[in-house]
């Protein structure tokens, strides 16, 4: 009923805005730490830097009370080594993962998650987050402890992940936040980082922002300041038309403006050129249709006349009981699952159980005939509850678009079979079918982002990063434990730093950039028709396969959008004005990928990075880091061992480093 | 009688993700406060639902569904492009069903574990 439309229909006249517009506005906040972006790292980080006693602001595009992509709640907790059943290190841990990603995951953010994940779980717990089964509906069950009531999932004899009862989390941290007196900015863009004499890669001294909602624009003045924004989207693909922002895994305020922000101050970035498969907006309802893996894991699969699918071990040796899909194989110590690791090409030693790989084949050949179901039914009570009534119930974006509305429709998890997306056979070659076929040009950023020491600060003085800003795999434990170690870092740092004056030009020139597109008329394009240009750029000239030439020819084309219908493109409310600078950031990032993937000259399996003109996969010589960064706007690349972190001047063992460095 | 004929452009799809029924809602504007995306705007008038400015824009998240202290007063509607085919099949009975269908069985009451 309350549609614009309606509205328009029923009154005849076209709503004003409903916010005050304030684009003369300028507020100034001086604050000792800054954090941007208020999702789960930059919740944890505020939190974590306001008990050392420093004075912090955080920022956010949404309000923080539920937004960023944990905002929508949260299923499971990983890397949770050191609680009281784990049989898994931090230090097997760390090893493990490490070694799945060959090397190209951020070593320190993954050690650290190891060593604090369940601290800061414990903390979550203080904060009102259920995590235990109180009530003892799994009493019994072959994942629950029965002294702690604690809940586990995917690996039940080795306990390192959890399953929690999420949903409220970030109304919780939100509380948290105001409890501790951080001054919240909700609804406000981030757009820059301020430098020391507003030149690149020196000090970060604060930032810029303006409201999307009234336009009134913010300079913030830092001692420290924290990157915890969410990774780049919306750079290959992006369309509205077909399903809104429900096809994606982030929503629409997702694109990667930290990482904008910190190239364009001097940061050094990793692993840009790095991304994976994507259905464009063609994805399915997430964790609502039937399916065997992440958070669905070990659900039995039926074809359409019920012929069960084979469970197989890493080796291949079928798995002749249900129980069996939550086991190590005899051969392997323990294994991994989860978010961050789904579809990941997880080492031999601790590669969990999966459908039967053959699958692909034997629906070509008619031996399983589509549509395939899931058989909830099938399954034990306690598995059938935890997958249905826990998982999906508190992960994100389940409690009210799954749960809900199934149930209310009359899905029944105890008599219904759940279908299974109907797709090309090779689409079932990876278990999580929610995420539709893939097309080769249609890619998103996997794990590129800026580069850290083991105080999880940049290569720029007073700047530090949390959660997906950081370059490696990450998910909703790593951005809590990262976000929590980075604001006690930057507390610390801050508290005994002092304040640097802003450069009145730099701030002068980046207002200038930020309200120019209110000036253009409604004849020029908007934001959606640049975002879907920028993305034909990415798609043809940087996508499934590259050279030196289309990488040029790309950089070439992005350069004229800049010059041309960048420039030219309307916004007409502050609403509007969010998504254009989104475009501008779009666009940076498209140059940081197009740099880093010219500065890889050659292929790699474990990048999904495929040069045409270095067609050789993973040769050793290039088994490395190559990090880029901007210095007087110019494009440096230098190579770092894909282990620096255990290197000069850094100590050889991930412990002595985390002793070394952790503050606790 | 139809409705006053104005000239209006196609409406973005999906078209309406988020419904209110009027006769509940307060217009106390939660779920205008904890939308991410700002697809709901306070309306003009007071005590009224949101307007639905930008339904092209919505994650289908649920936030302001599940923030909503009115029972009925707010509901999600996923895109029909992904709704469907949203299938089950009731495995003794081999009956179909769909989200969406004319004539769903019976809600299941059970709520998420808790």
């Amino acid at each position: 009923m309350s549609s614009w439309w309606n509205f328009v229909q029923r009154q005849a006249s076209v709503p004003e805005w409903a916010y005050p517009i304030r684009y003369d506005v300028e507020n100034q906040v001086d604050i000792d730490v800054l954090v941007l972006g208020g999702g789960i790292a930059g919740c944890h980080a505020a939190i974590n830097a306001a008990r050392q006693g420093a004075k912090v602001a955080i920022v956010d595009k949404g309000s923080i009370r539920r937004s960023g992509q944990g905002g929508a709640g949260v299923d499971h907790w990983q890397a949770a080594c050191t609680n009281p059943c784990s049989k898994v290190t931090p230090e097997e841990y760390t090893r493990a993962i490490v070694d799945s990603f060959a090397g190209y995951d951020c070593g320190p953010m993954r050690y650290i998650q190891c060593q604090e994940s369940w601290d800061t779980l414990l903390d979550c717990e203080k904060m009102g987050v259920q995590i235990r089964d109180v009530r003892d509906e799994f009493k019994g069950a072959a994942f629950r402890d029965e002294a702690t009531k604690l809940l586990f999932t995917y690996d039940y004899e080795n306990r390192h992940t959890l399953r929690v009862y999420g949903h409220d989390m970030k109304p919780r941290l939100w509380r948290e936040i105001r409890k501790l007196g951080v001054q919240i900015f909700d609804r406000v863009m981030a757009t820059s980082l301020l430098t020391q004499d507003g030149r690149q890669g020196t000090h970060v001294v604060g930032a810029t922002g303006f409201n999307v909602r009234t336009g009134e624009f913010y300079i913030f003045k830092s001692k420290a300041t924290i990157l915890a924004m969410a990774h780049p989207r919306r750079e290959w693909t992006f369309s509205t038309e077909l399903n809104g922002g429900s096809a994606s895994f982030a929503d629409l305020n997702i694109v990667g403006d930290g990482h904008a922000m910190g190239w364009n101050a001097g940061a050094e970035f990793a692993a840009m050129e790095r991304s994976m498969g994507s259905s464009g907006g063609f994805a399915y309802i997430q964790y609502g249709v039937g399916y065997p893996d992440n958070t669905w894991y070990g659900c039995t699969m039926v074809d359409a006349n019920g012929k069960e699918v084979r469970w197989l071990s890493h080796n291949g040796e079928e798995l002749k009981s249900i129980a069996e899909r939550f086991q190590p194989a005899p051969d392997q110590k323990f294994i991994l699952m989860g978010g961050g690791l789904v579809g990941g090409a997880i080492a031999r030693e601790v590669k969990g159980n999966y459908i039967d790989n053959t699958l692909t084949e034997l629906i070509r050949k008619g031996e399983i005939k589509l549509p395939l179901y899931a058989d909830l039914p099938g399954l034990p009570e306690h598995e059938r509850r935890a997958i249905f009534g826990l998982m999906v119930g508190n992960e994100g974006k389940t409690r009210i678009p799954v749960y809900d509305i199934y149930t209310k429709a009359g899905f029944d998890p105890d008599k219904d079979l759940l279908q299974a997306p109907v797709m090309p056979p090779d689409s079932y070659r990876s278990p999580h079918y929610p995420a539709g076929s893939m097309v080769p040009q249609w890619r998103e950023v996997f794990g590129g982002g800026l580069l850290v020491d083991w105080d999880l600060k940049a290569n720029l003085e007073g700047l530090y990063a949390g959660g997906r800003m950081v370059y490696g795999a990450g998910e909703h434990a790593g951005a809590a434990t990262s976000g929590r170690y980075a604001g006690r870092q930057a507390a610390k740092y801050a508290l005994s730093a002092h304040a640097s004056e802003l450069d009145t030009k730099q701030v002068a020139q980046e207002k200038a950039r930020v309200y120019a597109h209110l000036n253009k008329g409604r004849a020029s394009i908007g934001w959606k028709e640049l975002n879907a240009g920028l993305c034909r750029v990415m798609q043809d000239y940087c996508g499934a396969f590259r050279n030196e030439e289309t990488l040029q020819a790309g950089l070439r084309i992005l350069n004229s959008v800049k010059e041309s219908e960048l420039t030219e493109t309307y916004a007409a409310n502050p609403h509007e004005l969010e998504r254009v600078l989104e475009c501008h950031t779009i666009l940076t990032v498209g140059e940081m990928i197009m740099h880093a993937s010219l500065a890889r000259k050659a292929s790699s399996r474990f990048l999904n990075f495929y040069r045409l003109d270095y067609p050789e996969v993973d040769p050793p010589e290039w088994n490395k880091l190559l990090p880029i960064r901007l210095e007087e706007n110019q494009v440096k690349v230098r190579e770092l061992p894909l282990d620096y972190h255990l290197r000069e001047p850094y100590a050889p063992s991930y412990e002595e480093n985390y002793q070394a460095h952790s503050g606790l | 009688m139809p409705d006053k004929v104005y000239m209006m452009p196609n409406p973005p799809t999906p078209n309406v993700p988020i419904h209110f029924n009027p006769t509940f809602c307060t217009g106390c504007n939660v779920c205008v406060e904890v939308c991410r995306t700002d697809v709901l705007m306070p309306n003009p008038v007071k005590k009224q639902p949101p307007i639905v400015l930008y339904p092209d824009e919505c994650w289908y998240c649920g936030i302001c569904v599940e923030d909503c202290s009115i029972p009925g007063s707010i509901w999600m509607v996923h895109p029909l492009n992904q709704s469907v085919v949203v299938n089950w099949k009731r495995k003794d009975t081999g009956e179909f069903f769909r989200l969406g269908m004319k004539n769903p069985p019976p809600p299941n009451t059970k709520p998420p574990a808790k």
